[in-house]
Parts: structure tokens; C-alpha cells; sequence
């Protein structure tokens, strides 16, 4: 605990700050300023900590986080700075999966509700929605006992015709023997979606059972004679590989394939790529050109429009040409996942409902073994080993959202809030880096499900313009992809910076109505019920006097005090409309002090809430 | 002249229309003395499209064989394409198209012609004087007075005939200072803040020249803003360097050693020609879709429009700061003071009061600041970012300052009553029209053209309430704060609205905001039909209780 901190605002022009107490827990660090108001910043979120150079005011401690929120303390003693670094660092590193935050949190459920919320989505079951097993499809229990390939699921689903020598030939010849799986099945076009990892097929060398795979895979689709592949990197990449005795398919030897290559940079771009991108926008008194072209030269929107254009390729073929495709990158946990999930998520429209969003997560993230722990840092380990491809994975997600704003029932929230758990170690769900590593550690008993906690604050992550209709099933979403529709995601990378944000939000405003819509409608039953029991007479008197009252609804504001004492007109509105900060001055010339936690719990409060959770 | 001289072809059959996102129709187009019309001959879903002459910005044409093709580009940055068959018509309706669309005498323009399908219920022309303005002000404070002096435009061409000034100074002063300030813009009231009694005035700038010529009326005219031992900011919109050369041509700023009192800052918004090209690039980017990301992000940057949007909300930001924050007076002016002195003092009005965030204000702020402040917008707005020929008068400066009122608009969506399409509106109607509004260089061009006898009023047609409701805002909510918006580059963005609107398609956009209109509509009847329910229940129950007692 140390006292008389400052936090600094770190876009301020400026030097007013906050200034409180900071106290370190086992699990978070903890700011409380003198008006009370808490900052949860969760160890495993720490992304780095560092010391700045020792100034009038004191010692500053900037804390940048996961989750891109960056922190600026002021630390009064020079010792205490050391101290509270010296624990940040130990604390923000974690050796042990055992030592994760999902190990000790305990949110108050007994071991059935843990059951039970890991058994929330079942793949076996949404294999079935998809409509395998089928005729051309089985299960295959190959890689029952993780023989075959350790960082693919148990259940994989391959065509009927693919024999167990096949599968297993095929997967000698495949990149740590990922070999071609179902990923999605369309049962209306009767193609699909599967996945891979890279031949091993240098310059010359073929794998007969691995050609027979994939004409089992164009085969098991009677709508169409050829199938796509597509090598989700860049042909210079791809060709590199060769030398290393990996590859790509040769059109030669593969009957019927149409090859292409779509060009996603692989996870050490993408990383340096984000990094430009949040030194670009971290600086202070950033110019309009200077946040432009460090836009353009972070290659972020380039990376992100070229995932979606993969994904629409991906998508089209299946839609329009009713060709099945297979996708691979390197491994085929990276590029795949992206493209495999978004081309499904444009094709059908239960991966855009809340619960089919993580499903989708699920199964193309987390069963096929994104490396989750690597790419996001859970452990203390290889820096080159993190990247920032499920963040791309949400992003092209949100502008989706922000092109279609009827067709999701999920909001930009709840993509924060998945984003924020992925790094959060809070839930078991993105532990671990395949299946197998998950069953070792024993997560399902030892820990809780992320999925469950989401749907019983399912109400914050709603979209009140989600349409149901909007796509009928199975319709493809075809997102215009001209460079000028992708904006950047001001509600990810300054989720915390709330002094960029809009004063009064549209959407919160318009949640909250829609959510009032619902109260309201309930009401009108619930009167219309008391009218009808007190008074006994005809409904047709009372009907028509109904309509004569509603003209007057102005008068009927000025009621009897009798009913107020029950239940206020509706104060929800005033409290949303309440405009932020618009009492003080912005801090773009002066420092801006003011209340923002009221009006948007859902985006604002998401590790405060963890925190109650705690508590 | 007779249009019918101009018009080589009035009609064509088997025209085909092309515009981006829609069908190819084919139909007839005809052409009047003032519109272009195209109407397919479909009889199950007849499509016209109407588009004034004015509204033509530039017309390409080409061939292929004898199908002649022409591309129209219009000042609403909307592109549209007609094929015309026969090599001959396709010439004549081109040339006619030309001719119609730069006649170069005012009264020849659409307005002169108009003759209004609505009954007018209050005449625009009379809605917004100053008198009623000035009414207002004298109801919470005796310092101020309006001023005749320019009743003849005499004193000041660009000034309207009555203008605010402080009560201690005569018109005899006036005619003094006028002679000291470029173009007679004497320094007038542009906003008086009632929160603090603080205000805002404009001019254009002293001419002090190389020798700093000073004035003593114009010293004490500014000086009578101030409040006893208080400082003053006056705001320039030139640089230092620039303000400093404009001595040399006998204009100047106002020197520390005569105006002890006020402190001057330099905050430069760029004008003309460079404005201008900004817009271009801009559009040009914008309309071509090929561009890969960091294509379209360098040009984004390349045309600096956002960068000037910047400058501009910073520099409102900074004149509604002194005011509110400072609680010192401004005196605003770049060198004519009918450009970005307009933009900063009408921007920082957004900011500060209320009343310019409703449409009935938005309007009279717009006729305040912008036309009888004496805004060209007859030069400014003659042509848009397709013209070829380059007129050094040209400059979307009310494009800008629109642009501006939008993204403050975003940032606080519920504290405005008009939307986005009423922006829109009013950028469509300050480059082309049926309404006499914004014709005229100001109040003297638009008294010697007698518009408001000869013309209709934009306002006449605005508010009337059928119109009014497609320009009103859903989620408003009245908001008495003054609003600080962030000039972050990151809460930036580019209108879409403009520039984008004709290149890309917006069916789901326009229908989720359709939805969000319908959630707000039936929450409100919703809660008309709670309270009735609720008074029907309270009297039943007193009913009940009656015999009781």
C-alpha cells in the first residue's frame, strides 16, 4: 500500500491529476483516488511496467496492459516506485499454468453449475446443427487418444471415403500432422470448409494418401467437381517454406484443386505491426497526418482488410460456386482460425448470434488449438511467440458489425469483453494451448467456463437493432471491402482513454430504450390485468377509453400522487442522456475531471466487474 | 435570353442512366431551361430523377461508336452516367447541359423562377432579423445597442444594414473605426455569453500597415467589451508571420502597446485554394475504389481536410474557451473577416449556447454568422470538386464549417435537435437550389437582386412542419451545458455522409438508423400508454374508495 499516488491522464495536455492510494493484491492491482473511485488492473493483464526517469513530483510508474489500457502513476518515494515494480514484475509473470488467476478464482458455484457450464457448448452438438454425420461425412476416432495429431481435438470429421491409412499417411505428410479435418459444413450447397496445416513438400516430394485426402474431400461434395485450397500467406512466404521441406500443394499432383494464395503476414508482422500501431496512437498532441500515415505505415488496416478479404473469398466460393475449400497457412492455427471463422460466420447466421459467437470460438479457436497461452502471454515465455491474431480475429469481427448493424445480436461489448478474458486467465476456457494441454490440466474441474458467465449478463451484450430476419439462414453476408470502410477501433485500443470517447453514446441510449421497451410492455400488462380484475364491466368501455386517455398522455404526466410513490416515470433515460463531461473542459485544453462510470457500465466497468466477482 | 436558345435538343429516347449501386434504367431524359430529367418508361415502378443545371459541377463525354456517353458530375459529389444514342443528340444535349450550367447571370438562376408548391405559412425571408436577436439580448443586458449606421451599406458593403455594438460607442466612432478595418468590418457583436456577460465580436483586421497606424475609436471600442481590469483575447486566424506580412499591404494585427488590455493569439486556419484543393484530393480519393489501404490512407492524409477540420474545432474550441473558461472577452478576425472569422465565432456558439443546437437556432446562427455576416457564399460556392476551370474565389468553407458541426454532432448525439440530413440539406442548398437564400455575396447583393421579393426563402420551406420532421432529431434531448468535443485525431472521422455517401452502399445503414427511430417512437408511445393506463387505474381506485368514505 502506498499513499499519495497520482494517476495521470496520459493524453493530457495538462498536469492535474488523481490522486489516491495504491494497494497490491495477490491478484490485482488497486487505485482508489480521494473521491472513492476504484481502478482494478488485473496481474495477468500487465502487459509491461516501466520506470521513468525520476521527475519533481515524484517517481513515474507507467503500466501498460493487454488490454491497451496504459496507466501513469506518479509514486511520491523513489523506494516505493522500486518496491511496487519489483512486485509488478514478479507478479505480472507467471511460471505455472497451476499459478494462474483461474486456478484460485472462485465464483461461488458448486461443482454441478462448474459441470454444467463447461458442458454449455457442446461441438458434437453443433456438428449436428451443421448437419454432419451425414453421407459424406463421419466422425473419425483416428485421433481418439491424440495418436495422430496432439494439438487437434479428439473428434474430428472427415469425408467417409478417407480410410484410416489415408488420414494417417496424410498426416505424415502435414505440418505437425494437422491434416485436413471438416471445419464447417454448408448443408445446402453440400460444401465445406476444412482446415490443414502446411505440406511437407519441399520442392518435389508428394504424399499419395495425402492427394487420395483430398480427393476424398472434393468428392464428398456431390455439387461440385473441383475444390479451392487456400494458402492464407504469401506466396513468397509460402515459397521460403520449401526450402525448409514444407510447402505448398503442387496443382499437378492434386487432381481437380484450384490453388490460391491470399497473402495474411504471419504472427511477427501482425506483432510488430500492433506495436506500431499503439506507439502511433499512444502519443500525445498527435497531429491528424502524423496519426494517418503512422496508420498506414503500422500496416494494422491492411492486415485486417486482407483476414476479410480471405474470408469473403472463402465464403463466396462456397456461396456461389458451392466448392468446398481447404485453408492453411503454416500451421494452420493462426491465418486458419481467422479465415475459417470468419468465412463461417459470413455463410451462416447462428455464428452472429451470442451463443453461435462461441461456439464459433470454440471450436475454431480453441479445439483446433490456437495457441492461446503463446500468442497472448500467459506464461512467462518466448516474446517472439506472442501475436496478435485473435485480436484481428474481433476486430474484422466489429467492422462487420459496424457494416451489417442489424445483423448481429451480439455488440461491440461483448467483443470487448471476450478480448479482455482471453488475457484476463480468469476463466479456464483459453488456457493452455490444444485440447490435450487442457485435459492435463484437469481445467474443467479446476476451473470455471467463460461462456455461462457471459449469458447471465447476456443483457449488456445484446445489439437492440439485432434483427433477427435480417439474414435468413444460411445466406451469405457479402461486407463491401473497399479499403474506406475500415475505420479504426477507437473502443478497442482506447477503451480506457474515455476522454476520446463520444460525450453521449447513441448506443447505450439506445440499449437502454430498448431494454425500457421491454419493462414497459410488461407494465401494460400488468395495469391493463389490475383495470380488468377492479373493474368488471365490458373491455370494449374500457378500451376505447384507453385510446382517448393515450391522446392526453401530456396531462397524464401531472398524475395523482398516489401512483408516483409506486413507480417513477421512467428516470432511466436522464441518467444515460446525462452528457459526460461536458461540465469541464476537455482535456484537449484543459483537464477533464468528471464522472464518467455512470452511464456506460457495459464498456467502461469490465474489470470492475470481475472484480466484484471477487470480492 | 430564352433557354429554349440553348437547348439544341430537348428530348432523347433509349437514354440509359447509370449511378453507382443502383440498376442501369433506361428511359427519356428531357431537358428544361433548369432541370435535367430522367424518367424511365417503366410503368410498373416509374423512376424519375430530377437534377438542376446549378447542381451540375462538371459534364464529360465520350463515344463508342455512335453511342455517346455523358458523365455528369454534380456539387453534391454525386456522379452520374447517361448513354445518349445518335452521335448529334448526345453533342447537343452535352453542350445544352453546359451552357444551362454556368449561366453566369444571377437572375437567370433557378430561383428567379421558382414558383413554390406549398402554401407559405411564415415567410423565411423575415424570420430571423437581428432586431429580434437584439430583443433577446436586451432582456439581460444594457450594454449594447444596435446600430443603423450602415443602413445604406455605406459604411460597410459587406455588413448588413443594423449590427450589434457596445452602447458607449456612436455611429459617428463607427464611421471612423469602419475606415481603420479591412473592408469597413468594424468590430460587432457576434455572441454574447449570459452565463458570465462575456462576448464575442468580429471584424476584419486593423489596418495599422507598415508605420502602425492605430485608431483611438477602434481602442475604445473593443476596449468597452471589457470588464473593469479584466484582459481580452483576440483571436487571429493568420499566423504571426503572415499577419506580420499583411503590414506591407496595409492591413496589420493589433500591436500590445495599443491594445495594452488584450492579448493576442495566432491560431491559423488555412483558406482559399488551399481549402479547396484539400476538398479535391479528398473526393478524389473517396471516388476511386481500387485504392488498396495504405493508398487510401496516404491520400486521406495527403488532403489534409482532416487536419484543417482540427485546426478549425481547435481554434472554436479555443475562442469558446476564453469566453467560458477565461471568462474574458474575444474579438475574432483572420484579414476580410468573412471566412474563417465566421467558421470560429459560429463553431464556438455550437459550443457555448444551447440555443444553436436546435433547428430554429441552427438557422438563425446561420443567417446571423454566415449570410448577413456577409459569407460570399455566391464565390465560395459557385463550383465544388469537380470544376475544372479554377476560380481563385472558390472554397468550401461553409462545407467546412458544416463538417465541423457534424463530428461535435457525433460526439454528442442527444444534444442537438437537428440530424445529420439537415446538414446535408444545407450543403446541398448553398451549392445549388430553388431557393433564394444563399444567392448573393451578402445583404446589399441580395437587397440590389431584391431576393426576398423575387425569390423564396430556403426557411419558408424548412419549417414547415412536414419538412421539419424529417430534419429533427430523435434522441434530443435539450442540454444547457456548454459542450467540450475532442479534437483527438482518434475521435475524428471522416463525414461520411458527404463523401462517401454516393460510393458505397448504405441500405443497412439507413435501415438500422430507420430501426433506431422506431425504438425511440415506441418507447414514447409506450410510455403515453403506461401513464394512461396508470391515471385509469388511480381512478378506478378512488372510484372504489368513494362510497367508503
Amino acid at each position: 500500500q502506498v499513499e499519495q499516488v497520482k494517476l495521470l491522464d496520459r493524453f493530457s495536455t495538462s498536469n492535474k491529476s488523481l490522486t489516491g492510494t495504491l494497494y497490491l493484491t495477490a491478484t490485482h492491482l488497486l487505485f482508489i483516488d480521494s473521491s472513492q473511485r476504484e481502478t482494478w488492473i488485473l496481474h495477468h493483464h500487465i502487459a509491461a511496467v516501466e520506470k521513468l526517469p525520476l521527475t519533481t513530483s515524484g517517481c513515474p510508474l507507467v503500466i501498460q496492459c493487454k488490454n491497451f489500457r496504459i496507466v501513469h502513476f506518479v509514486v511520491p518515494r523513489e523506494r516505493d516506485c522500486h518496491d511496487i515494480y519489483n512486485s509488478l514484475l514478479q507478479l505480472s509473470r507467471t511460471a505455472k499454468y497451476e499459478e494462474l488467476y483461474a486456478f484460485s478464482y472462485n465464483p461461488k458455484q458448486n461443482e454441478s453449475e462448474q459441470v454444467k457450464g463447461w458442458q454449455l457448448i457442446d461441438l458434437a452438438e453443433e456438428y449436428k446443427r451443421m448437419g454432419v454425420p451425414n453421407d459424406y461425412w463421419q466422425l473419425s476416432d483416428a485421433n481418439r487418444d491424440y495418436k495422430i495429431c496432439e494439438t487437434y481435438p479428439r473428434e474430428l470429421y472427415v469425408p467417409r471415403t478417407a480410410s484410416k491409412p489415408i488420414i494417417v499417411g496424410s498426416s505424415k505428410f502435414r505440418s505437425k500432422g494437422r491434416f485436413p479435418v471438416l471445419s464447417y459444413y454448408h448443408k445446402n450447397k453440400e460444401a465445406a470448409i476444412c482446415r490443414c496445416s502446411q505440406p511437407l513438400s519441399g520442392f518435389s516430394a508428394r504424399c499419395l494418401e495425402d492427394e487420395h485426402m483430398l480427393q476424398a474431400i472434393s468428392k464428398a461434395n456431390p455439387s461440385n467437381r473441383y475444390m479451392y485450397v487456400m494458402d492464407t500467406r504469401p506466396k513468397l512466404n509460402a515459397m521460403a517454406n520449401r526450402a525448409a521441406g514444407k510447402g505448398y500443394e503442387n496443382e499437378d499432383n492434386y487432381s481437380n484443386i484450384r490453388f490460391q494464395f491470399v497473402g495474411i503476414e504471419n504472427i511477427h508482422v501482425m506483432r510488430s505491426s500492433l506495436q506500431k500501431l499503439l506507439e502511433v496512437s499512444g502519443t500525445r498532441g498527435l497531429s491528424v497526418n502524423d496519426f494517418l500515415s503512422g496508420l498506414e505505415n503500422s500496416g494494422w488496416l491492411r492486415h485486417i482488410k486482407a483476414v476479410l478479404d480471405a474470408a469473403v473469398f472463402l465464403a463466396k466460393a462456397i456461396a456461389v460456386e458451392s466448392a468446398s475449400v481447404l485453408v492453411h497457412c503454416s500451421d494452420g492455427w493462426d491465418r486458419t482460425s481467422q479465415v475459417c471463422s470468419l468465412g463461417a460466420l459470413l455463410l451462416d447466421s447462428y455464428y452472429r448470434t451470442i451463443k453461435g459467437f462461441m461456439v464459433l470460438i470454440e471450436k475454431d479457436w480453441i479445439s483446433f488449438g490456437h495457441k492461446f497461452s503463446d500468442r497472448c502471454c500467459q506464461l512467462d515465455g518466448d516474446p517472439k511467440e506472442i501475436s496478435p491474431v485473435f485480436t484481428q480475429f474481433l476486430e474484422s469481427v466489429w467492422n462487420l458489425t459496424e457494416q451489417f448493424p442489424q445483423a448481429f445480436e451480439y455488440n461491440e461489448a461483448f467483443l470487448l469483453q471476450i478480448h479482455e478474458h482471453v488475457h484476463s486467465c480468469q476463466f479456464g476456457n483459453f488456457l493452455g494451448n490444444c485440447q490435450k494441454e487442457r485435459e492435463e490440466l484437469k481445467l474443467k474441474e479446476k476451473t470455471y467456463s467463460l461462456w455461462p458467465f457471459l449469458l447471465t449478463e447476456q443483457k449488456k451484450y445484446q445489439n437492440p437493432l439485432y434483427n433477427p430476419d435480417f439474414s435468413p439462414e444460411l445466406t451469405l453476408l457479402e461486407p463491401n471491402t473497399v479499403s474506406f470502410n475500415f475505420k479504426f477501433w477507437r473502443n478497442m485500443y482506447h477503451q480506457f482513454d474515455r476522454s476520446m470517447h463520444p460525450r453521449q453514446s447513441v448506443f447505450n441510449l439506445i440499449m437502454n430504450t430498448s431494454e425500457q421497451n421491454k419493462q414497459l410492455e410488461e407494465d401494460i400488462k400488468e395495469l391493463e390485468a389490475k383495470i380488468k380484475q377492479r373493474n368488471g364491466q365490458s373491455d370494449v368501455v374500457l378500451e376505447k377509453e384507453q385510446e382517448q386517455t393515450a391522446h392526453h398522455a401530456p396531462v397524464a404526466l401531472k398524475s395523482p400522487p398516489c401512483f408516483q410513490k409506486e413507480q417513477p416515470p421512467m428516470p432511466v433515460n436522464d441518467a444515460v442522456r446525462t452528457i459526460e463531461g461536458s461540465n469541464t473542459a476537455d482535456n484537449r485544453y484543459s483537464e477533464l475531471v468528471s464522472e464518467f462510470s455512470k452511464a456506460e457500465p457495459a464498456v467502461v466497468s469490465l474489470e470492475y466487474g470481475v472484480a466484484r466477482m471477487t470480492c | 435570353m430564352e433557354f429554349a436558345e440553348l437547348i439544341k435538343t430537348p428530348r432523347a429516347d433509349n437514354v440509359v442512366l447509370h449511378r453507382p449501386f443502383h440498376l442501369a434504367v433506361e428511359g427519356t431524359l428531357c431537358l428544361t431551361g433548369h432541370h435535367l430529367i430522367f424518367s424511365s418508361r417503366r410503368q410498373d415502378n416509374a423512376e424519375e430523377l430530377w437534377l438542376l443545371h446549378s447542381n451540375i459541377d462538371s459534364i464529360d463525354k465520350r463515344f463508342v461508336g455512335s453511342l455517346g456517353t455523358i458523365v455528369i458530375k454534380c456539387k453534391d459529389l454525386r456522379i452520374i452516367q447517361l448513354d445518349i444514342p445518335g452521335m448529334e443528340e448526345c453533342l447537343n444535349i452535352a453542350s445544352s447541359i453546359e451552357a444551362l450550367s454556368t449561366l453566369d447571370s444571377v437572375t437567370l438562376m433557378y430561383p428567379f423562377f421558382y414558383r413554390p408548391m406549398f402554401e407559405v405559412l411564415e415567410d423565411g425571408w423575415s424570420s430571423f432579423l437581428l432586431e429580434q436577436e437584439f430583443e433577446l439580448l436586451s432582456s439581460v443586458t444594457d450594454e449594447w445597442r444596435l446600430s443603423c449606421v450602415n443602413k445604406e451599406f455605406s459604411v460597410c458593403p459587406s455588413y448588413p444594414p443594423v449590427v450589434i455594438v457596445p452602447k458607449s460607442v456612436d455611429d459617428e466612432a463607427l464611421r471612423k473605426v469602419a475606415l481603420f478595418r479591412h473592408g469597413g468590418r468594424f468590430p460587432v457583436l457576434s455572441y454574447y455569453h449570459k452565463k458570465n456577460g462575456m462576448a464575442m465580436m468580429r471584424s476584419s483586421q486593423p489596418l495599422t500597415g507598415t508605420n502602425g497606424r492605430r485608431c483611438k475609436e477602434d481602442e475604445k471600442l473593443v476596449n468597452a467589451t471589457l470588464r473593469s481590469g479584466r484582459r481580452g483575447f483576440v483571436i487571429d486566424t493568420r499566423p504571426l508571420t503572415v499577419a506580420q506580412q499583411a503590414r506591407a499591404k496595409g492591413g496589420g494585427f493589433e500591436q500590445e502597446v495599443h491594445y495594452p488590455q488584450w492579448r493576442r493569439i495566432h491560431k491559423y486556419i488555412e483558406r482559399f485554394n488551399i481549402l479547396q484543393e484539400s476538398f479535391i484530393k479528398l473526393v478524389e480519393a473517396c471516388n476511386d475504389q481500387s485504392h488498396n489501404m495504405d493508398r487510401w490512407l496516404s491520400k486521406l492524409e495527403a488532403s489534409n481536410w482532416l487536419t484543417h477540420i482540427k485546426e478549425l474545432l481547435t481554434a472554436a474550441c479555443l475562442a469558446a474557451q476564453c469566453i467560458d473558461r477565461e471568462g474574458a472577452s474575444v474579438l475574432v478576425h483572420g484579414s476580410e473577416g468573412t471566412d474563417s472569422t465566421l467558421q470560429v465565432t459560429s463553431l464556438a456558439q455550437i459550443i457555448l449556447d444551447p440555443r444553436c443546437r436546435t433547428i430554429r437556432g441552427f438557422e438563425a446562427l446561420i443567417v446571423r454568422e454566415w449570410l448577413q455576416a456577409g459569407h460570399p457564399f455566391q464565390q465560395r460556392c459557385a463550383q465544388s470538386a469537380y470544376s475544372n476551370s479554377k476560380q481563385k474565389w472558390e472554397a468550401p468553407v461553409f462545407l467546412l464549417f458544416l463538417e465541423c458541426v457534424w463530428q461535435i454532432h457525433r460526439q454528442f448525439p442527444c444534444s442537438f435537435e437537428f440530424n445529420e440530413q439537415f446538414l446535408l440539406m444545407l450543403f446541398e442548398h448553398a451549392y445549388a437550389s430553388q431557393f433564394g437564400t444563399f444567392l448573393g455575396n451578402n445583404e446589399n447583393e441580395r437587397a440590389k437582386l431584391k431576393l426576398p421579393q423575387k425569390t423564396m426563402s430556403l426557411w419558408s420551406w424548412v419549417n414547415r412542419p412536414e419538412e421539419l420532421s424529417r430534419f429533427q432529431n430523435p434522441l434530443y434531448e435539450a442540454n444547457n451545458l456548454v459542450i467540450w468535443p475532442s479534437v483527438a485525431p482518434q475521435s475524428l472521422q471522416l463525414w461520411e455522409g458527404v463523401f462517401l455517401r454516393w460510393n458505397r452502399p448504405s441500405r443497412f445503414l439507413e435501415e438500422a438508423e430507420e430501426e433506431r427511430i422506431n425504438i425511440i417512437k415506441y418507447n414514447k408511445e409506450l410510455q403515453a400508454r403506461v401513464n394512461a393506463l396508470r391515471r385509469r387505474l388511480a381512478e378506478l381506485e378512488a372510484e372504489d374508495e368513494e362510497p367508503e368514505e
